[in-house]
């Protein structure tokens, strides 16, 4: 059975990376063409991986289920990413950046990865710059910083509010001129259906070529899992349409222990969803609470429209709540706040189902020209989707998941429990804790694939020279490969009557109501029974029309979906398991007097890594205890 | 409650590259004008999987407008009549009802048809590969701060840099020229100090690749019409200068090979 064995190094927080870097076996740079690598996905961590590990030499191949590697999700990104540069002269530094994130998290990150992640911040912000990316400048032609989140150093770095599309530009260029030079080799359209393994190692992965329904193998040497988050599982969520946890979950199912999944981040400020057939929601920037004002009817049902609401029967919660931060209290305290109005009836729209983000007082304050410099490319965008003018009418916002902390568990090494198996990105588990912090995504994604993973997997491979792939003829492979066909052979042959579409939006349904915002013993028990029944449900009624040799979507989200399935299974026990609240972990049975998360450290600072011990069984909670020896846990307040 | 639309559709629909393919009238009937274009189509598909017909494939990801995966020629149009819009961002309140809605894949011989609305768009990563980058491996870049980039170099290096790969503008453009997208690619690095040293090559190579596969630039625009990142044509003549310079610096001299 796999241990959790972290790897930590020994020495001082600060000398911990160097000192590794030093006692890592090297690769001779000759023999780095003798391994081969596969990474899947080509986000800021796949394609930031994809293109290092080639110029080091090793032979890369690489996926995408995208037509371009481009596409990939990061590029929806907006604020920034943060670095440790402190060019601001506002006292930055490596250590605070690490003291931030720590804190940020609640206290549930591993002290050694969060300041690895610190210490190659800086890194990224000169390899982007040298690639290109347009970064915001200041009139002499530096760089330029704002503060981000609630940050009181200005340490982020942004291309306007397309931040994650510019890095990502970058980073898939540099992959471009790699696959130029002939040293990486570019499959798109092709989905990873399952890893595979051999005496215990892992060996390569089994794909479908989306466009012709073939199922075919890869080998490698080590395979880097860089297929980012599992948003989508809430079915509504600001992630693409196609992001999934395939990827992740086809390894978890071949031994890749599967942590924190209860660990989901929620931002406060999106537009509601307006009717059923909603696919997607989307994120309005978090800048607009600095002006905006957040209230509710008094009144239960008020269908009135909000302008004819006269003061006195308005509640501005938050305001009310917590005089001191008022309406910019932290996400996940928005977050909460916003459902309980709604929950109690009060929500505002048609679908009852928003609060009221309202502009009036700064208008009337600093006058429309003012608000139109700052947020008019937001509130145009609002316009667009809504077909409401929020300089007239208040803004209608809800909160909506938009990243997941939790993911494979890795070690220091970014390897999962598989040897041989890595991963990166917003997929592993590793830097984040309970919560993330504003502009730290894209900063880990890069820091893995650049700075990290580069160094890590030498040293794995450095012991395995002259060892052969395992040939794609070997029966690990073809057993793989029959386990998959046999698959999409069930899916197409149901034929029942739903859709795949209505089973992923009946599941994000109970996973938003039962594993959101805020979650209880009683709805988690109750969305352990639910989910298992739909899930029956789904795999005797799904109807999925068309071939299983051409472009098939709905196929290829069934596949998705039913991972979807299993994973909100896990979600749910772990976050019955994890009892007290912590980041974007909300339990309401352990909250403070000001209804704060209250964490319970003695019991649970631990990561909770879950082992699959097959379809039939529930998984098995192993822990990684957490230790603290370089920052002082505390409880937040915003009162 | 919002206001209802009752549409007719006719749907390009495709089996395979090298199949016949035909246009099928749908009709889509009680449309929210909330919905958003490619809301609409999930629609239809869902009334199709229940009435046992094959669902519309048709290319879409992230559905707010950056990605740039989807498409769709929307009347005539590419990504529908509105500016500066993709098509995940056009709303159904831009349509009347009663309107018979013509939806076509992109057209061009660079983009073969996959299936349906689908088209293969990689003639546009081979002009990236073709010098699309900056030849700088992780690990060897210098301070970022040691090389001070001109503010309005970054800003226009931006706006060029915004282009999001859709194919609009070779859709849109009666020869299926690609002169905006290679444009906005190149602009983003050659404007910019770092993009200096391989500014002729890059050039010279990225134009050469994208002649391969695309048609040619006569000047008619409906690339920037159709462009829902309002990529400027100016573009195009700083691609078209730079080509010119690079032919001239890029020329070997007699006796060298």
């Amino acid at each position: 059975m796999a241990t959790l064995d972290s790897k930590i190094p020994d020495g001082s927080i600060a000398d911990k990376w160097e000192n590794h870097k030093f006692s890592m076996k090297l690769v001779n740079p000759n023999n780095k063409r003798r391994f081969e690598i596969i990474v899947v996905g080509t986000g800021l961590a796949g394609a930031s991986a994809a293109a290092s590990l080639s110029e080091l030499g090793y032979r890369v191949k690489v996926f995408t289920f995208h037509d371009s590697p481009r596409r990939a999700h990061s590029i929806a990104a907006q604020g920034g990413i943060n670095a440790a540069k402190n060019y601001t002269n506002d006292g930055d530094s490596v250590h605070r950046l690490f003291y931030d994130t720590v804190k940020g998290g609640d206290y549930r990150s591993r002290e050694a990865n969060v300041h690895r992640l610190a210490e190659v911040s800086v890194n990224i912000i000169d390899q982007a710059a040298a690639q290109g990316v347009p970064f915001a400048r200041e009139y002499g032609g530096l760089l330029d910083n704002r503060s981000f989140g609630g940050a009181q150093v200005s340490r982020t770095f942004y291309a306007r509010g397309q931040t994650g599309q510019q890095l990502l530009l970058g980073a898939y260029q540099a992959l471009a001129k790699q696959i130029a030079a002939g040293s990486v080799e570019l499959h798109t359209r092709t989905e990873l259906l399952d890893v595979v393994l051999k005496d215990g190692r892992a060996c390569g992965i089994v794909t479908r070529d989306l466009v012709s329904g073939e199922v075919g193998s890869h080998s490698a040497h080590a395979v880097v899992l860089a297929t980012g988050g599992y948003g989508n599982v809430y079915y509504l969520s600001t992630n693409a349409m196609a992001s999934n946890v395939t990827a992740a979950w086809r390894a978890h199912r071949k031994g890749a222990f599967f942590a924190n999944a209860c660990y989901t981040q929620i931002h406060p400020t999106c537009i509601p969803a307006s009717d059923e057939f909603q696919s997607k929601l989307t994120l309005m920037s978090e800048s607009l609470r600095n002006d905006g004002r957040i209230w509710v009817p008094d009144t239960f049902d008020d269908s009135r429209s909000p302008n004819e609401v006269p003061e006195g029967e308005r509640d501005y919660y938050l305001e009310r709540k917590y005089p001191a931060f008022g309406n910019l209290v932290p996400r996940d305290v928005a977050s909460r706040n916003a459902k309980t109005v709604v929950d109690q009836g009060k929500g505002v729209g048609t679908l009852k189902n928003g609060v009221y983000l309202d502009f009036a007082d700064v208008i009337d304050r600093d006058g429309e020209d003012v608000v139109r410099a700052k947020y008019g490319n937001l509130f145009d965008m609002y316009e667009n989707i809504t077909g409401e003018n929020p300089y007239k009418v208040p803004m209608r916002i809800y909160p909506a998941i938009h990243y997941t902390m939790g993911g494979v568990w890795v070690d220091y090494n970014l390897m999962t429990t598989i040897p041989g198996c890595y991963s990166i990105g917003e997929a592993n588990f590793s830097d984040h804790g309970a919560n993330r912090l504003g502009a730290s995504a894209l900063m880990q994604g890069l820091a893995d694939g650049y700075f990290v993973l580069p160094y890590t997997i030498g040293d794995d491979l450095a012991g395995r020279l002259g060892e052969a792939v395992v040939p794609t003829d070997d029966p690990v492979f073809l057993e793989a490969e029959a386990a998959v066909n046999s698959q999409v052979d069930r899916f197409m042959s149901i034929g029942g009557t739903r859709s795949v579409d209505w089973f992923h939006r009946e599941l994000g349904k109970i996973v938003w109501d039962y594993i959101g915002m805020e979650r209880t013993k009683e709805g988690l028990e109750k969305a352990l029974s639910e989910i298992p029944a739909l899930e029956e449900e789904f795999w005797k009624d799904l109807r999925l029309l068309g071939s299983a040799a051409t472009l098939n979507s709905s196929l290829e989200k069934a596949g998705r979906v039913a991972d979807f399935f299993e994973l909100a299974k896990l979600m749910a026990r772990d976050a019955l398991e994890r009892e007290e609240s912590c980041g974007g972990h909300f339990r309401a049975e352990h909250q403070t007097e000001e209804g704060e998360a209250q964490r319970d450290d003695e019991n649970f600072a631990h990561v909770a890594a879950w082992e699959w011990t097959g379809a039939d069984s529930v998984q098995t909670r192993h822990q990684e205890e957490l230790i603290f020896e370089n920052v002082a846990l505390t409880q937040r307040s915003y009162k | 409650m919002s206001k209802q639309l009752n549409l007719t559709l006719q749907v390009w629909r495709q089996n395979g590259p090298d199949e016949a393919g035909h246009f099928e009238t749908y009709t889509a009937e009680g449309i929210s004008e909330d919905m958003s274009f490619l809301e609409m189509l999930d629609t239809i598909n869902e009334g199709l999987v229940q009435s046992g017909q094959t669902p519309i494939e048709f290319d879409h990801d992230c559905r707010e407008g950056i990605c740039g995966t989807c498409s769709l020629m929307i009347n005539g149009q590419a990504h529908g009549q509105e500016k500066a819009t993709t098509t995940c961002q056009l709303h159904m309140r831009k349509f009347n009802d009663g309107d018979t809605i013509v939806v076509e894949p992109f057209r061009a011989r660079a983009f073969p048809v996959v299936r349906d609305l689908v088209v293969d768009r990689s003639s546009f990563d081979r002009i990236i590969e073709a010098g699309g980058y900056i030849s700088v491996n992780t690990g060897a870049a210098s301070d970022a701060n040691l090389t001070p980039v001109p503010k309005e170099a970054a800003d226009t290096s931006f706006d060029a840099a915004a282009c999001i790969g859709c194919g609009a503008c070779v859709a849109a453009c009666p020869n299926s020229a690609a002169q905006l997208f290679t444009s906005a690619k190149l602009a983003h690095l050659n404007l910019i100090p770092q993009g200096q040293a391989q500014r002729f090559e890059r050039t010279e190579n990225m134009v050469e690749t994208m002649e391969s596969f695309f048609g040619s630039c006569t000047n008619h625009g409906e690339c920037h019409e159709a462009c829902p990142k309002d990529i400027s044509l100016d573009f195009i003549a700083f691609m078209n200068r730079d080509y010119v310079k690079a032919k001239v610096k890029n020329r070997k001299l007699a006796g060298q090979t």
